[in-house]
């Protein structure tokens, strides 16, 4: 892939390299001789809080039990892999010497402050679109936190890549420039949900599928992507969700990172619901109200009717009864009594993913309301069965133990299996085998992380 | 039937193979280390080595581990002597109630199956899924801190 | 030790002298009772040294203590005691807790008063049994008694004869009264008390020996499980229990009202029974709870019995600078590992019960009531459970084992709760709330105090057989017992509401509130946790509006010179004073207490960081100081100190029980989440001032309140903010600072 990438390029600035030099190159723009926390308005720096929560600043900012912003967060790329930078304010290492002249065209173009192109996995590509006043806002909170001396990790690429000009060649080729333009006949939450979504909340830097170049396919637009490892699902009419989304469940799964019919975040869809639930909650309403159109038809279709028959649909495919044995189904498929998935998920599942009320524990939904189980591809169920699912550290939430260390790849398989049959109507997965081992191995290559 | 490899020796288990291991090794085999502390996977208190690797004993059904072996509490020492690590637990006096500690002493097992030398920061993430409510955390750190250092200067092989 | 095997308590009653002794012993001879001076300890309720202590015709020496191990180490505490006293080895004794017809009824062991309570008696017996052996000694061999010591299980004379103790007990020699003043060992010759000694239960429990009444598994037994209504007093109102019975290993569902239980063969075939029950239970639900939200607006609110529990000149006084506050304590639990378990059994007319309860005499009492049998038939023996920290469910669930164990007689029944019911069910820590206001006056000395707190009671134990659960739930109910303050000295809700710092002017209120919207009663600590995290978040914001360092301030207004010494260690090996400018982020607290102003001293000094961007605190070093009086086991004492900074730490940055319009919504650690691994303290430090020949203080609730303060101090001292509401969980402390 990194040849075909690599050819590409180099085709594109055999052609151009002269008008592209000068078109790629940045000027530096001076440094602030110093930044005074104080001045700015505090009003500002709390909506640029807000903001920040809905871009998730922090996630890709702030590596594992490091200080928030200071960087040092490895995201991997088909290319290598690339460490956020430190934004903190600190004059050496940080961004303390920006000004917010500087700190709008980073956003926008995706270049420092000294003129350096930065790579693609900042995605500008959707920061473009923000306003000034909002860019501005997340200035004026960033410049107010606490400054960090910790020097930035150089990022891992393969060569030619790592040649900094390359994504200058990138954005030629890729980048749209913003701002946003709303489309009129919205009403207004609607228009700030479309614009939030597209530009500071990035969502389809995740959701949308990516070419071999890394580059969106907006024709494709929310149609299912990737993100560390974990399937994002289609946000369009594609979404497999057994019960069709409405503005009001979108709400509480990305406010509360729950709904009753959908389930719990995971994987890193909980981070951006944790920072959700720090953004304004009308803009979080927003982003639902548009994220809940993209599935078209659905969700036109979707009314306290439909649901209620959808969510009966979905949970007559309930689990047995504590303790009891799976109801038959086909003998002899994954889903029959006797088979090894139904045995696993008898002994190890059913204590929690049981019918019936008698239990007051924290439950889960009814299987058969989920959307890992009904997805086309069953990576995330994979990861949930493996990982668990864990709260952040000292915060009530949903605790689901791993089973990795518990069950061998033969038996994860056959429990997949078994899932799929007995709580979706979709078809049988033929990838499970492949996508299992991808994990095991993402998952060795971490060896003395807490396993969970 | 299911047959059951549990510290080296194999057992015939009769009744139902959905039960959990943890009744299994707690009633079946009188084996008192794996305790019952949620049932949920949230506390660790159940917790044993299943091919070398700490597993929740609750949530386990048994027909799932025919031809593994399983490891509990009472399998680390030999010939009647604890194990370097339950002897740094005892050294330690690594206990208060002591009903968290088997689970403790198994996970910490597995962490030095898998790493002869863990820092301080890769034991405290290891240890995060298992709860103590006595607050023994700190006894319990010292403890695998000690047996780390025991086993190296013993050059004792990790026991399994 | 005495594992708790069954068929080795039966052992021991009948095949050892000593025991059987003892069942008479435990009635004193009315008259034997010089009435002025009372021996010390529980030995002033018992005063028969043969309740105490027991030598058999084999030299088998048997220690009773009406306590319990409750994993505060309390046996080997004792054993070392007996042993000092006696001058034998400690493994040549033989402990007996807690059990209604072995042991002195010491009633709970609770409140940090066992080493008080049980230790002084058995020291100040042991002396008396050893001046009795030197008697007997000094007839037998024609030598006075100085010539004679005593050592290693004999009675040594000067010219080197000696004489075992087992020749020279024949009978009830030690069935005599107890001295008021025994003479002791000169603390500076002890080999035993106040020595390292390892703890006796430790290598058993670490290498898979019988050591909790879980572990528990008689002949013939069977196990149970119980099914709790939904919400607090639902009625149970339909059941098809026919179609539970036909369940594989069902033996028997047991229906008595709204109470529910099923028993059965194998362990897991009662929790997949349990589950169809629950299922198939219809229940009339009525519960209404308060609004979490304005817990604390309606407990005010609540009708209340107001106690001035001290007060001295004008309380209101006003000085240079005055502070106002009101400090929030929320529901917690005692949320033990092992989910509260009892194996019960019933034959000929007989009930004996194996318990992990802190009080057994109590319990039995209670049973009785609520089983309508005379008391002498039923027998409860302590066995060690999942450490407790006060009242959880270790009586409820014994009282289920009798109801259960009284439908399969003959049959042991075992019966452990769900962790769901744990959570659900037992009886918490109660919200509380008080309002300080205080002055300071030029000079920076406290000029008025004045103090009122809020509280339901913190003690519900049984009592009477409406305070157990079940009781309360069988057809013919009983109704708990009318709530209680705890009286001053101690206290309950205001235990520790007096400061310990002299002020000219102050008065303090005790509002007690007997209507309870959560079942609550003792958790570790009671009301101290509340009181001393107010009372020494205050001393800081005093020592702030007074411009003095918080340590300062503190010895500023102390006269006791052991308080004094506390702090002063505490201070010194943290380095108290040395850091003065602290990055962002970054503080430093300390506080104080006493514990009910009369049992151990302890003074807390630490260092932590609030994470400005998520309200997160990472705790650094914590160093405290402690003062137990004489210190019997001081590793014993520094892992209850370290215990008590850990599960504080744990209550005070996270923990608060949740609750809707019904039902207790923290259910399990997913909804009720306590300190993990990574959020620990880089290290903590307990440093034991001995104080030989001194009373024994009780330890085990003496760092709660501190190590709460200490926090919200070095929190306050990072941030510049004051909190003045548990928990200081991230999100209340993210809010608190701001963006
Ligand atoms: S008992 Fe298995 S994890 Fe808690
Ligand atoms: S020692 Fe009691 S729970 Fe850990």
């Amino acid at each position: 892939m990194v040849w075909r990438i690599l050819i590409g390029v180099i085709v594109v600035i055999a052609v151009a390299f002269g008008t592209f030099y000068a078109w790629a190159w940045r000027g530096e723009i001076p440094p602030l001789q110093a930044h005074d926390a104080s001045s700015f308005d505090p009003s500002i720096v709390a909506r640029g809080a807000q903001l920040a929560a809905v871009a998730s600043c922090d996630v890709c900012h702030t590596k594992a039990g490091g200080k928030p912003y200071a960087g040092g967060y490895p995201v991997k790329t088909p290319f290598g892999t690339i460490y956020g930078p430190n934004v903190t304010p600190d004059r050496e290492t940080g961004i303390g010497t920006w000004s917010a002249v500087a700190f709008r065209r980073a956003m926008r173009e995706g270049v420092t402050r000294k003129g350096q192109h930065l790579y693609p996995a900042f995605p500008y590509d959707h920061f473009t679109y923000a306003t000034d006043s909002d860019i501005n806002a997340i200035y004026a909170f960033i410049m107010t936190r606490e400054p960090v001396r910790q020097a930035n990790r150089p990022p891992d690429i393969v060569f030619p890549l790592n040649i900094r000009l390359f994504a200058a060649g990138w954005k030629l080729l890729f980048l749209h420039r913003g701002p946003y333009r709303n489309e009129a006949d919205k009403d207004d939450s609607w228009a700030r949900g479309a614009y939030l979504t597209v530009s500071l909340g990035h969502c389809g830097a995740c959701h949308t599928p990516r070419n071999k170049f890394g580059v969106e396919e907006q024709n494709r637009a929310f149609d299912g992507g990737e993100g560390e490892g974990w399937r994002a699902p289609p946000l369009n009419e594609n979404s497999r969700a057994p019960v069709p989304w409405t503005a009001d469940a979108m709400f509480n799964y990305l406010r509360h990172g729950y709904d009753t019919v959908h389930g719990h975040t995971a994987g890193p869809m909980a981070n951006v619901a944790h920072n959700l639930s720090k953004a304004s909650e009308k803009d979080v309403r927003a982003i639902a109200t548009y994220v809940t159109s993209l599935s078209g038809a659905r969700a036109g279709a979707a009314n306290p009717e439909s649901i209620k028959t959808a969510v009966t649909a979905a949970s007559k495919l309930t689990a047995p009864a504590y303790g009891g044995t799976p109801a038959h189904q086909t003998t002899g498929s994954a889903a029959g009594k006797d088979s090894l998935g139904a045995k696993i998920f008898t002994g190890a599942c059913v204590t929690c993913h049981h019918s019936g009320g008698g239990l007051p524990v924290s439950r889960p939904i009814d299987l058969g309301l989920s959307t890992v189980i009904n997805e086309d591809d069953p990576t995330n169920l994979l990861h949930i069965i493996l990982t668990g699912i864990h709260p952040l550290p000292g915060r009530a939430g949903r605790i689901m133990p791993g089973f990795e260390g518990a069950l061998t790849d033969a038996q994860v398989v056959a429990l997949a299996d078994y899932l799929r049959t007995r709580f979706s109507h979709r078809p049988h997965w033929n990838t499970v085998a492949g996508a299992l081992a991808k994990i095991r191995h993402q998952r060795q290559t971490a060896a003395t992380e807490a396993p969970q | 039937m299911t047959v059951l490899t549990v510290n080296g020796k194999e057992h015939s288990i009769n009744g139902d193979p959905n039960t959990p291991l943890l009744y299994v090794l707690r009633n079946d085999l009188k084996l008192n280390g794996a305790k019952f502390g949620c049932g949920l996977g949230q506390c660790g208190a159940c917790t044993v080595l299943v091919d070398h690797q700490p597993v929740y004993s609750c949530l386990l059904p048994i027909s799932v581990l025919e031809g593994r072996q399983i490891t509990t509490l009472e399998g680390l020492g030999k010939n009647g002597e604890p194990s370097p690590l339950q002897r740094a637990f005892i050294e330690e006096q690594a206990a208060q109630c002591g009903y968290c500690i088997p689970g403790m002493i198994m996970r910490a097992q597995g962490l030095l199956n898998r790493k002869a030398a863990p820092s301080d920061a890769e034991i405290r993430a290891y240890m995060q899924p298992n709860l103590c409510r006595c607050g023994t955390h700190m006894r319990i750190l010292r403890a695998i801190r000690r047996a780390v250092k025991d086993m190296r200067t013993a050059r004792a092989e990790p026991v399994r | 030790m005495n594992a708790p095997d069954l068929r080795l308590s039966r052992r021991l009653v009948l095949a050892t002298g000593g025991a059987l002794v003892v069942s008479f012993a435990l009635f004193p001879n009315a008259f034997a009772q010089d009435a002025g001076a009372k021996p010390p300890g529980d030995l002033a309720k018992f005063p028969m040294l043969d309740s105490w202590i027991a030598i058999d015709a084999h030299g088998a020496i048997t220690v009773f203590t009406g306590k319990a191990e409750l994993g505060q180490g309390i046996k080997t505490a004792l054993i070392q005691c007996a042993a000092e006293e006696l001058d034998v080895d400690p493994s040549a004794i033989t402990l007996v807790t807690a059990d209604t017809e072995r042991t002195p009824n010491e009633k709970y062991t609770a409140g940090s008063h066992s080493m008080q309570d049980s230790g002084t008696a058995i020291l100040n017996a042991a002396a008396q049994v050893r001046a009795i052996l030197i008697d007997l000694a000094a007839k037998r061999l024609n030598i006075p008694v100085e010539q004679l010591h005593a050592k290693g299980g004999s009675i040594v004379a000067d010219d080197g004869r000696s004489v075992a103790y087992k020749d020279l007990i024949s009978g009830r020699e030690l069935h005599r009264t107890a001295q008021a003043k025994p003479s002791l060992k000169n603390p500076k010759d002890y080999r035993v008390v106040g020595k390292k000694f390892s703890r006796v239960d430790i290598p058993g429990k670490l290498t898979g020996k019988p050591s909790y009444v879980q572990d528990l598994r008689p002949e013939r037994m069977l196990h149970a499980r119980v099914v709790r209504p939904p919400s607090y007093g639902a009625k149970l109102t339909d059941i098809d229990i026919a179609a539970v019975e036909r369940l594989p290993g069902v033996v028997k569902v047991v229906r008595d009202g709204s109470f529910l239980a099923v028993a059965t063969q194998e362990e897991f075939q009662a929790i997949s029974a349990m589950n169809a029950l629950a299922d198939a239970a219809k229940w009339d639900e009525t519960a209404q709870l308060p609004k979490q939200a304005d817990i604390y607006a309606y407990l005010r609110k609540l009708p209340s019995q107001d106690t001035t529990i001290l007060e001295r000149g004008n309380a209101g006084e006003s000085g240079a600078r005055s502070i106002r506050a009101t400090y929030h304590r929320p529901y917690q639990m005692h949320g033990s590992i092992g989910p509260s378990c009892a194996v019960a059994k019933y034959e000929a007319n007989k009930l004996t019960v194996w318990t992990h309860s802190q009080g057994v005499y109590p319990l039995r009492d209670s049973l009785a009531k609520m089983l309508k049998m005379p008391t002498k038939q039923i027998h409860c023996i302590h066995v060690e459970g999942s450490g407790c920290y006060g009242h959880n469910a270790a009586d409820d669930v014994a009282a289920d084992a009798a109801l259960i164990a009284r439908a399969v007689p003959g049959r042991p029944v075992r019966v452990q709760w769900m962790r769901e019911q744990e959570h659900g069910w037992e009886p918490f820590g109660p919200a509380m709330l008080s309002d300080i206001y205080g002055a300071v006056d030029a000079g920076g000395k406290i000029v008025a105090w004045q103090y009122d707190v809020w509280s339901n009671t913190h003690s519900m134990r049984p009592g009477g057989p409406g305070n157990l659960l079940a009781g309360q739930y069988v057809a013919q109910p009983f109704t708990p017992d009318a709530p209680k303050p705890i009286p001053m000295p101690e206290g309950g809700g205001d235990r520790n509401a007096i400061p310990i710092y002299s002020a000219p002017n102050i008065r303090v209120i005790s509002h007690f509130i007997p209507q309870m919207p959560l079942r609550v009663s003792a958790l570790r600590g009671l009301g101290a946790y509340h009181n001393v995290f107010a009372v020494e978040s205050f001393m800081d914001e005093l020592a702030t509006a007074a411009k003095a360092d918080p340590v300062q301030f503190r010895l500023r207004h102390l006269d006791d010179p052991r308080a004094r010494d506390v702090i002063n260690k505490a201070a010194e090996e943290f380095g108290w004073g040395l850091k003065e400018k602290l990055a962002r982020g970054h503080g430093h607290g300390f506080a104080f207490a006493r514990y009910k102003n009369l049992a151990a001293y302890c003074a807390i000094a630490l260092e932590l960081t609030v994470e400005h961007e998520t309200g997160v605190i990472q705790l650094g070093r914590v160093v405290a100081a402690v003062d137990s009086g004489q210190a019997v086991n001081p590793d014993g004492i520094r892992n209850q100190i370290e215990g008590a900074i850990v599960q504080s730490a744990s209550w005070t940055m996270l923990e608060h029980v949740t609750f809707n319009a019904r039902d207790i919504t923290s259910r399990d650690w997913s909804s009720y989440p306590i300190l993990r691994f990574p959020a620990l303290p880089v290290s903590v430090d307990v440093h034991v001032i001995d104080r030989p020949g001194q009373p024994f203080l009780g330890t085990g609730e003496a760092g709660q309140g501190p190590m709460a303060a200490a926090i919200a101090n070095g929190v306050a001292h990072a941030t510049g903010v004051r909190i003045r509401a548990l928990p200081l969980s991230p999100a209340n402390v993210k809010a608190a600072i701001g963006i």
